[in-house]
């Protein structure tokens, strides 16, 4: 079955709202609007004000309130959407100081069942202050799950994932690929399949270079593996991390130890990146040893995002990019 | 000799409240609360006193931020709520996660980083918690709006309960809380707000602080009352009413005002902003122990040789408590990586947390394996003018200097600056492919 990414988000939702009344949405736009991006479209009228709740445009209050209601336990599990991720640096500091570190600086007895929700990364047209790609920022800290979602499959069941999962759970949407369709298997499509935590999905075998990616970056290395299938005959394996927090390093090991070659993708900015923690990742295990090339990143350019269309397509990732990076890793 | 008698208390000042719909100017305190109201705040006393004391004999590390002076505000405000209403507080949290449960041995023990800490030892000063209270927060403010988010639960789940979020007046001009306030009148939430008004934020007094001083007014729309927190019955009474009117009415702020008897921290001597006089005439004419001690002994409440018995008693319990903390262990480091995250990643956990540590171990016997595995790959090359080519070429076709070389100039004269970095300080190691 044909499904929209940003309808597989909202089926988790309803799914869990429907299966847990502790499960409630904060956001701005989020009732009545139908969600800045219409993803929590019909949640209102199915679970009504007291469950779906349209907040004013204050990050750092709401997020701070939907921090401790998770505090306060007895069974409530707040999912704070913000409208996008570059709004989440208003409350970032509810996010790191009050939702990740609390569980452990109280030893246990302080739980935040949580999550942290919306779209991340670049968008389009949008400028320095709309484009960024927060993966690396969340991922580095601990107590808190990281993950980012590729297809319709990843964000209904990982969604799902989070929703069910007792720690604050960031979850990074994409805004570019809120209105893309993919099949999505009966199996998934059953409202008790729920994705396992910290586990990467390989989304193509190939026997000749790894690309490891998350989110976003996914699709354009399946756009660039199927290129250089056809047009140099090389078997590009596609990992889709899923996690970024727990990171599944055993099957980054595992593959690098079959293609002998690493490629990382990402939208985000080079310095500190998800692609320097894989490679570091593998630099350190033994997967090392298997490397025939050293390590390539593809990343968006290190620069604020510009506005201008030409401009804003160079800084931005594409097919070409990747291809470029595995044939030159080739010798080709 | 009295069994009960009725305390007056200095007017409290509201904020869009009708005086009839007020506080109370009293209220009556038996003598098993002053017994039990005196015990507590002079516990609090001498833990704190205890602390300040291993703090100087380095026993105790880091922050750490005393409530001497200001007892009367979490124990008139704890004896009028229940266990089922939440609390939070600002990083000067001894005196709250004692009245919450938390024995004075956990309290102090925490304090050294020992096994018996209500934290473990992973805490400290700043972060203890205990049923239903929530800490404890190292981020001025920070606190309001979870506190907010308490409420909200206590509603949602229809738990019956308040929340109260404590700050000071140095935390009172945080734009957070000016958000808190918003959503919780909008939602109209059970959530009392306290600025525990000590007159200092840190070193800078509240008039240099604060453009309005009148911290009960703040929220403007949420109606709020000041009160003398420095008298335990005032608070215990305010707080009992405020209870009562915010689960009818939403949100109220309660201003205390109260003293700080020591510095912000023990870092700070407290003596550059204010003098030595000031803290002293406060300690003797507005103490909220010997004031309360007064007046219970004056209305035959308490025996000036209960009293006396109590603070022995009192002493008495510190070193031993003391005495208990200190004799407990560091916390085991097995569990030093426990607690990250809930459930979920079991055994992986420790190593994924400690990823870095194990890996840095590991490393120089991995390096040894791959010199005997392949000696020649890995022996050190100088790098030259063709590497150094070969290199730039690379960077310039791979990741993002691609794009970043050719958007624009300023990018490239940054790459060529790092051609250059690289020239002087490149690890050969780093060209080992053919």
């Amino acid at each position: 079955k044909q499904v929209f990414v940003r309808d597989a988000l909202n089926m988790a939702m309803d799914e869990e709202m429907e299966r847990d009344e502790g499960v409630v949405l904060i956001g701005e736009e989020v009732a009545q609007y139908d969600g800045a991006y219409k993803v929590s479209r019909g949640l209102l009228g199915k679970y009504g004000e007291n469950r779906v709740i349209d907040t004013p445009i204050t990050e750092m209050g709401f997020a701070g309130m939907a921090v401790g209601a998770a505090f306060g336990g007895r069974g409530m599990k707040p999912i704070c959407e913000f409208m996008t991720f570059n709004f989440s640096m208003q409350a970032i500091d509810q996010v790191v100081n009050s939702a990740a570190k609390t569980l452990y600086m109280s030893a246990g007895r302080c739980e935040c069942p949580m999550v942290f929700r919306g779209p991340n990364g670049a968008a389009l047209g949008v400028a320095a202050q709309h484009s960024q790609c927060f993966a690396a920022w969340y991922s580095s800290v601990p107590g808190l799950v990281v993950m980012a979602p590729y297809s319709s499959e990843d964000c209904k069941a990982m969604l799902k994932a989070a929703i069910r999962d007792p720690n604050p759970v960031v979850f990074l949407e994409n805004e570019i690929l809120y209105g893309r369709a993919f099949e999505v298997s009966d199996e998934v499509m059953d409202k008790n399949y729920v994705a396992e935590v910290g586990k990467a999905k390989i989304e193509k075998e190939g026997s000749d270079v790894s690309i490891i990616s998350f989110g976003y970056g996914v699709g354009i290395s399946l756009e660039a593996a199927e290129v250089l299938q056809q047009q140099h005959g090389i078997n590009c394996e596609v990992v889709n991390l899923r996690t970024l927090r727990p990171l599944d390093t055993e099957a980054i090991i595992k593959s690098v130890k079959k293609t002998n070659h690493l490629v990382t993708v990402e939208t985000g900015w080079p310095q500190c990146g998800i692609g320097a923690e894989i490679i570091t990742t593998v630099m350190e295990s033994d997967a090392f040893d298997y490397l025939d090339a050293p390590c390539n990143r593809v990343t968006g350019a290190d620069l604020p995002m510009p506005y201008a269309k030409n401009m804003e397509d160079e800084a931005n990732i594409k097919a070409s990019d990747i291809i470029t990076s595995v044939l030159k890793m080739k010798n080709l | 000799f009295a069994s009960s008698a009725s305390f007056d208390f200095n007017p409290v000042l509201l904020h869009d409240i009708a005086p009839a719909d007020g506080p109370p100017s009293s209220g009556t305190v038996t003598s098993e609360e002053a017994i039990k109201y005196y015990t507590q705040m002079q516990t609090i006393r001498r833990m704190e006193l205890k602390a300040d004391q291993l703090y100087k004999q380095k026993v105790i590390r880091g922050f750490c931020h005393l409530y001497d002076g200001q007892e009367a505000c979490c124990v008139g405000m704890e004896n009028a709520i229940e266990g089922t209403d939440d609390v939070i507080t600002s990083y000067r949290a001894h005196g709250w996660t004692y009245v919450r449960g938390i024995p004075v041995k956990e309290v102090l023990a925490e304090l050294f980083g020992r096994d018996l800490g209500c934290a473990r030892g992973r805490g400290g000063s700043m972060h203890m918690y205990a049923d239903g209270f929530y800490g404890g927060n190292g981020i001025v403010g920070a606190q309001v709006p979870l506190g907010a988010g308490l409420a909200w639960n206590q509603k949602y789940t229809n738990n019956g309960g308040i929340s109260i979020s404590i700050y000071g007046d140095g935390a009172a001009s945080q734009g957070q809380i000016f958000e808190a306030y918003n959503l919780s009148k909008l939602w109209k939430l059970p959530a009392i707000f306290v600025c525990e008004n000590n007159q200092y934020g840190m070193g800078t007094s509240v008039d240099r602080h604060s453009a309005s001083t009148e911290f009960y007014k703040r929220a403007g729309y949420i109606p709020g009352i000041l009160v003398d927190g420095m008298d335990v019955v005032a608070v215990r009474e305010a707080t009992k009413w405020a209870k009562k009117f915010v689960l009818e009415n939403g949100p109220l702020l309660i201003e205390l005002k109260t003293y700080r008897y020591h510095g912000h921290s023990m870092s700070d001597p407290g003596t550059s902003y204010r003098t030595r006089d000031e803290v002293q005439s406060m300690k003797k004419t507005l103490d909220p122990i010997t004031g309360f001690r007064k007046r219970c002994i004056d209305a035959g409440l308490l025996t000036a040789d209960q009293v006396k018995s109590i603070d022995k008693e009192v002493k008495k319990l510190i070193e031993a408590e003391t005495g208990e903390a200190l004799s407990s262990p560091e916390p085991s480091m097995d569990g030093i990586a426990h607690n990250i995250v809930k459930g979920g990643f079991s055994k992986k956990k420790s190593i994924f947390s400690l990823n870095g540590v194990i890996a840095s171990l590991s490393f120089s016997s991995h390096l040894e394996r791959k010199k005997r595995h392949s000696p020649n790959r890995y022996r050190p090359r100088s790098l030259s003018k063709s590497d150094l080519a070969t290199l730039t070429a690379h960077m310039s076709t791979t990741s993002t200097c691609k794009r970043a070389s050719r958007a624009s100039s300023g990018v490239t004269s940054y790459l060529l600056n790092q051609q250059k970095i690289c020239e002087s300080q490149f690890p050969s190691t780093h060209l080992r492919n053919p």
